[in-house]
């Protein structure tokens, strides 16, 4: 039994995680969410450099081949370093997406570009701010145009194309819209963590390229791919916080001895390191399932998903209380996290949405494990 | 990264399960458990159970990891692992040889003469002879360095008094592990000394305790002047706390999963369960609570192949095991208590099979998270041994031991 990641992939995540350390993610997080800019693109550069966007594209269309198991150390690491990158948008969502299809002229045309990181994708879902199901998506798509509105897209004003869920009347599909076309117009919105820009986007008879025209089972498995890259970050991220909290405890005194001596504060942080193994436990078998597109993937997604995102959720709300004062100021870190955290809760719906997933998906399959 | 076994691996199980299948009844659902034909307390159970130790003893199929000589298979780890997964496909009887061959025989293994392991360890894995574990008195539990019962030494013998309490199994055992104070004026983890006693001896008793549920598990045992040789000293005088620390390593490892109601349990509940008119498992509350219970199992599921992977790999499992125990127990306990909850008003009435093991978990919860490590001592644990992060200050440290307060004072 083999129930890790191989030494190669392990050798990989430590790339990244040297790369994102040398060019001080955290600190550009900051910089993205004090500044002007909507994302960081030196950073993005230097991952498109390494070959991360081309990670899981094969080689016949300028990618490096490599499978989903190694993007989900990569995704990993970006939580780990919070990056203020339009990466999940871009590789989980607008690449897998185009992956999934079947269409030869979409992907030799995109999937290139893609790899080299030319451009940049998203995928345009939500409308309310409800998450959609499948009777809930108003934009519509008549001949090859396509009218309405999506809301706090990912990178919406960041990306060059998004993939598009739209109604036909009939079915729901997948269809491709370029970001620049006259008739999309674009707004970007104020947000919870400034560190990934969000937009909304609004189509008036926009030109769109059919993906797939009956797309729902697509849409379904591609939220549940994506989710298992989700709860990697996640998982990267509620380590971070983790550690800082358990990193500070050490080093703080009061009452004449370090705080990490105090068992309100061992506990806590024992409780992360809990909740941290639940979902990291977790993620590994969503990881399984991803790599080998098994059947179990619906209940392994919304697993890794929702522990996932209750550690992160608890790693950066404790690791603010262990910081006392400190915690609660702009200049410590500790906020980063927990804006991050709740952002990555709320992306490709929230914890509500997964857990009634995950019993749907168990009352279908009806033998939990 | 796959679940699929090495070829040597794939042999070994098969070669398990072609005894198995010959031998034992195959579970039809995973929940089926051995159930013995008496009433119980009849004694019926025990026969059982040393008939099926006798069996697998006799296949070479008991504490497998052992060496040949003492009634094992040297078995590697991972060996060990699959015999485990493979077994709990089958009902079969056990329960009562666990602290004998989890504990007391690594300790032997240890700190015995070749003599003693020779005589000791091929009865206790064939199940002939039962032993407890005497760690527990009234004033020491999670600061089990602060036991009281007195050993004395007259030329090679020792004598032994005081009061052990919570000893599991010590109505039916023949041998025991003991931890005893030798030097009450030396610093409190220095003056103990560890021995291994027959339970018939002269001058021990043993009174059963009544637990929360009913039952009688567990028991107090007396100590008047019960004579021991010093032969059956394990390590040095005053070298106790060493040994103990040997023993409590592997009761972490031998403690599982809390045995009870679990999720498939109140998932099959939620859909049997009306609430406000329809099925409770429609109920989105109901959902939401089913889906944190679904993944806290999964994730200790996966943790534990996560383990058994590093063993196929070559590494030992450290600490890092005690979550196990401390989620296992927790969400047994909530998960008992929400199922009586959609059993509403009628749950507390012992009616069926489904009200008495919802009822029996929640009684029995609250003991699992206690015995073998509290919660919080599991949590101090991870805390310093995984995480690194400093002890609590210490009052009882370097101080003569008849100098520190000790149990209870109310
Ligand atoms: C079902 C069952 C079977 C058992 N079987 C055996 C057996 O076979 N042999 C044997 O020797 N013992 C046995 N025990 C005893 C068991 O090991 C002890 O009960 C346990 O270690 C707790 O000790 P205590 O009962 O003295 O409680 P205490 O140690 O007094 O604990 C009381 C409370 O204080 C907390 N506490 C104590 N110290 C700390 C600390 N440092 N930090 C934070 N909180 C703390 C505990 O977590 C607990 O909540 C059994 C117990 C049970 C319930």
């Amino acid at each position: 039994m083999n129930f890790s990641f191989s030494n190669e992939q392990i050798l990989m995540q430590e790339e990244v995680k040297k790369l994102l350390d040398k060019e001080n993610s955290v600190k550009r997080n900051r910089t993205i969410l004090e500044g002007e800019e909507k994302f960081d693109q030196e950073l993005w550069k230097s991952l498109v450099a390494m070959g991360l966007t081309a990670t899981t594209i094969p080689e016949e269309y300028g990618g490096i081949g490599m499978g989903f198991l190694e993007l989900c150390v990569i995704a990993e690491e970006l939580g780990r370093g919070i990056a203020p990158v339009p990466f999940s948008s871009s590789v989980y969502l607008a690449t897998t997406a185009i992956l999934n299809s079947s269409n030869e002229e979409i992907k030799k045309e995109y999937l290139p570009k893609l790899a080299n990181g030319e451009i940049i994708g998203t995928f345009a879902h939500s409308e309310k701010t409800s998450f959609p199901d499948e009777t809930g998506i108003a934009v519509t798509v008549k001949g090859n145009k396509i009218s309405g509105q999506k809301i706090a897209v990912p990178d919406g004003d960041i990306a060059d194309f998004a993939i598009v869920s739209a109604s036909s009347g009939k079915k729901v599909g997948l269809y491709i819209v370029d970001l620049k076309d006259k008739k999309v117009s674009i707004e970007t919105l104020d947000t919870f963590d400034p560190s990934r820009s969000h937009a909304n986007v609004s189509f008036d008879g926009a030109t769109a390229t059919s993906l797939e025209d009956d797309a729902w089972t697509s849409i379904e498995k591609l939220l549940d791919q994506s989710a298992v890259l989700f709860a990697f970050e996640q998982v990267g991220g509620a380590e971070a916080a983790m550690n800082m909290a358990k990193e500070y405890a050490m080093g703080r005194y009061a009452f004449g001895r370090a705080i990490a001596s105090f068992q309100a504060i061992k506990h806590k942080v024992a409780d992360m390191y809990i909740s941290l193994q639940l979902a990291r436990s977790n993620c590994y078998y969503g990881a399984w399932a991803l790599s080998n597109d098994s059947s179990e993937l619906p209940t392994a997604a919304a697993t890794a998903r929702v522990s996932a995102t209750k550690a992160f959720y608890e790693c950066s709300k404790e690791n603010i209380q262990t910081h006392g004062g400190m915690g609660a100021t702009w200049e410590f870190d500790c906020h980063l996290f927990y804006r991050r955290a709740r952002l990555l809760s709320s992306n490709i719906g929230s914890q509500g949405i997964w857990k009634d997933k995950l019993i749907t998906s168990l009352e279908k399959s009806n033998s939990p494990a | 990264m796959d679940f699929n076994d090495t070829k040597e691996e794939a042999q070994f199980r098969e070669e398990v399960n072609n005894w198995l299948s010959k031998n034992a009844e195959k579970k039809q659902h995973a929940r089926d458990i051995y159930k013995a034909a008496g009433i119980p307390g009849d004694g019926t159970a025990l026969q059982d159970a040393k008939k099926w130790q006798e069996k697998l003893y006799d296949a070479g199929w008991a504490c497998l990891h052992w060496p040949k000589d003492y009634g094992g298979r040297d078995a590697s780890p991972m060996e060990r692992v699959i015999w485990g997964q493979e077994m709990s496909k089958y009902k079969v009887p056990g329960g009562y040889f666990e602290i004998g061959q989890g504990m007391a025989g690594p300790v032997l293994m240890t700190y015995a003469t070749e003599e003693q392991k020779q005589r000791y360890l091929p009865p206790m894995a064939k199940g002939e002879e039962i032993w407890c574990q005497l760690f527990s008195e009234p004033g020491a539990g999670s600061d089990l360095a602060g036991i009281k019962t007195k050993a004395e030494l007259d030329g090679d013998t020792w004598t032994i008094n005081g009061q052990k309490v919570w000893t599991s199994g010590a109505q039916y055992s023949d041998y025991g592990i003991l931890v005893t104070r030798s030097d009450f004026s030396a610093p409190k983890h220095k003056g103990l000394t560890y021995f291994f006693l027959d339970m018939k001896s002269p001058g021990v008793e043993v009174r059963p305790i009544k637990q929360i549920t009913g039952g009688s598990g567990f028991n107090e045992v007396y100590f008047t002047d019960v004579k021991i040789p010093d032969s059956q000293r394990l390590g040095e005088v005053g070298d106790g706390w060493k040994v103990s620390l040997t023993t409590l390593m592997n009761e972490r490892l031998a403690v599982g999963d809390a045995s009870g109601v679990d999720f498939q349990e109140i998932f099959d509940l939620a859909k049997e369960q009306d609430f406000n008119g329809d099925q409770a498992i429609k109920n989105g509350s109901v959902r939401e609570k089913l889906a944190d219970w679904y993944c806290e199992q999964s994730g200790l599921k996966y943790t534990k192949m996560r383990n058994i992977s590093a063993l196929s790999q070559g590494s030992t499992p450290g600490p890092e095991a005690s979550i196990t125990k401390i989620v296992s127990a927790n969400k047994l306990q909530d998960i008992a208590n929400y199922g009586m909850d959609l059993m509403d008003s009628g749950s507390i009435v012992r009616n069926d099979d489904t009200s008495a093991l919802f009822q029996g978990s929640l009684l029995g919860a609250p003991l699992i998270r206690i015995a073998g490590g509290t919660d919080e001592v599991l949590k101090n644990i991870i805390a310093e041994q995984v995480l690194g992060m400093p002890q609590d200050v210490r009052v009882d440290k370097n101080v003569p031991f008849n100098e520190i307060p000790t149990g209870s004072k109310n």
